[in-house]
């Protein structure tokens, strides 16, 4: 299976990145070959196999719904781009 | 002073032969004199010495411990406060984490001094140290190779004593590969093993972070100071640490060492071969039993891999927005156009390529033929081993097919740069704990790492079985030629 141009616009716009024109072949091209190599993965049968996320299958650890971290914005907007009265700037969303 | 190994720095240090002011300012001066190498994106001479001062105040108390004092160098993946952390990416190249990693307090809590900050591979992915934004790491052994990756700087620094030790993380053979290349030793713990608290995330279920040193013995003693349940990671696992040390000198008359067939079929660089086959002998003469076994879904490793990996890393890099931290970029209209531009100029290509794979896999339409199989791939490679630890203690192979490639070699083909991979992935994979330790040398001079596998939280053994090939050869104190 291969990827083209228009795919690759469609994934590249999911995943919030921006490329040109001349950029956009060369990925449908790479993305194939690494397509090539991941659909090698269909000379397997894996009907019924249990799919593993975890080495132990662990399930995730709850905690108590406790309070436990202090307030550090200040510290932790020192290296914020563009803040405001404790809040981050972006530019406008709502009209 | 600089060719000892943790350990011996210890004795030396308790027998006051040095301060840890001097041997601190020792390797300071390595560093920069060996700057060419570009194994470290961040140096804190300062900061450094302040810790060895603390330290040194602190033996004078009689309190010090079996790490107090010794310089180290962290993989510019772990978070330190008031250090910038780069990841090795122009996305966070001025970024100065407000916290420590659990792994970094952990380590200044045993009393060692950080020297700095090591080069990788940007945000962990790649197998030779190229796709770092500060540029690639040197292999010591050969200016004109690769250091592997993408613990690069770290394999480096420690081949050529820059540093006694340094920290890593493997997620596909990260730690184990630049050890090899460079003829080192490192260490992957068992998943869950060591807090990934403050280890930048690239494929959470497969990260790990781990020691990289000279010797076995080191990396027992870095483990101790390093392992350990962490409330902080919810993949942390609850188990006792052991002293890891303990059953490092044990014999190894009646241990199985299982050889894979897999790994010593075609593809496998004949002199890699031949060095791995002189250390079984080794280890038959050390009293093991050489057990054939067979690890049949090896060969589907690396494409389950590079399915799981990217989808996770995708998922993980999608916080780089550029809102609160990061990179931002300069000039943009809305906030679509903000996170596109950002992103875009903060990553790398190899680290857009894996974004985009992974986001692909992800997406509707293509989850359960991609994302959804390679996780049962993963579980029938983790049964493969669990079948071979039924006749074996611990699994023996090449850590890599070749030994170092030349910078620039691969780079125009991800897909032969993934395939270098092939030892190590089924290992991350499966959750093992695995090891690469030095084992001679091709005809050109390059190092050989051995691979070896052990079980789940059996890095006691692991460790003891790599020890017992330290004490049997030399290879691991052997030193590239300038830096002697």
């Amino acid at each position: 299976m291969s990827i083209d141009v228009t795919e690759v616009r469609r994934i590249a716009h999911l995943a919030r990145l921006r490329l040109d024109e001349q950029e956009l072949a060369g990925y449908a091209d790479t993305l194939s070959r690494i397509l090539g190599l991941i659909e090698q993965m269909n000379e397997v049968d894996t009907t019924g196999v249990n799919p593993m996320a975890h080495p132990l299958d662990m399930e995730l650890r709850l905690r108590a719904d406790a309070v436990t971290e202090t307030d550090q914005r200040d510290k932790f907007q020192e290296i914020a781009p563009a803040t405001e009265a404790g809040l981050y700037l972006v530019p406008r969303v709502i009209e | 002073m600089f060719k000892k190994s943790v350990a011996e720095l210890a004795a030396a240090l308790a027998a006051k032969e040095i301060s840890s002011v001097e041997l601190t300012q020792l390797f300071l001066d390595r560093i920069g004199q060996h700057d060419a190498l570009n194994a470290f994106i961040t140096v804190d001479g300062e900061r450094a010495l302040d810790q060895a001062r603390a330290a040194d105040a602190l033996r004078g108390d009689g309190k010090a411990g079996p790490l107090t004092g010794i310089p180290l160098a962290h993989k510019d993946i772990f978070c330190t406060d008031g250090i910038r952390t780069s990841c090795g990416s122009h996305m966070l190249e001025n970024f100065v984490a407000p916290y420590d990693a659990t792994v970094v307090k952990k380590i200044d809590a045993a009393g060692m001094v950080t020297l700095g900050k090591t080069n990788m591979d940007e945000f962990a992915m790649g197998s030779s140290n190229e796709t770092s934004y500060f540029g690639p790491v040197l292999n010591p052994w050969d200016p004109k190779l690769v250091s592997g990756g993408s613990s690069g700087g770290s394999a480096a620094a420690v081949a050529a004593r820059l540093a006694p030790v340094a920290t890593g993380t493997d997620t596909g053979g990260s730690i184990r590969q630049p050890a090899a290349l460079c003829g080192i030793t490192g260490l992957k713990p068992s998943y869950g093993r060591v807090s990934r608290y403050g280890m930048i995330a690239f494929a959470s279920s497969l990260d790990q972070g781990g020691p990289m040193t000279q010797t076995a013995e080191d990396a027992a003693l870095l483990l101790n100071a390093m392992a350990g349940f962490d409330e902080r990671d919810s993949t942390s696992v609850n188990e006792a640490v052991p002293d890891f040390t303990a059953q490092l000198d044990q014999d190894l008359k009646g241990v199985r060492i299982g050889l894979p067939k897999e790994y010593f079929a075609e593809g496998l660089d004949a002199e890699v071969g031949a060095a791995i086959d002189k250390a079984i002998e080794e280890y038959k003469r050390l009293g093991a039993e050489m057990v054939d076994v067979s690890l049949p879904n090896s060969g589907l490793a690396v494409p389950c891999y590079y399915v799981l990996a990217p989808a996770e890393a995708s998922s993980n890099l999608s916080r780089y927005d550029g809102v609160r931290y990061g990179h931002r970029a300069g000039e943009y209209g809305d906030l679509l156009e903000m996170y596109e531009r950002s992103r875009s100029e903060g990553f790398g290509s190899e680290v857009k390529r894996r974004i985009m794979i992974g986001t692909y896999a992800l997406s509707a339409g293509y989850y359960d033929a991609y994302y959804l199989k390679a996780q049962q791939l993963r579980r029938l490679i983790a049964e493969d081993f669990t079948r071979a630890f039924e006749t074996c203690d611990v699994i023996l192979g090449p850590t890599t097919p070749a030994t170092a490639f030349a910078i620039g070699d691969k780079s125009s083909d991800p897909v032969a740069m993934y395939l270098s991979d092939i030892y190590t992935i089924s290992v991350n994979l499966a959750g093992l704990p695995g090891m690469s330790v030095p084992a001679g040398f091709d005809s050109a001079g390059r190092p050989v790492g051995l691979q070896l596998i052990g079980q789940y939280f059996g890095e006691a053994q692991l460790l003891n079985v790599a020890h017992a090939y330290q004490q049997a050869s030399d290879w691991h104190r052997r030193m590239p030629q300038g830096y002697e």
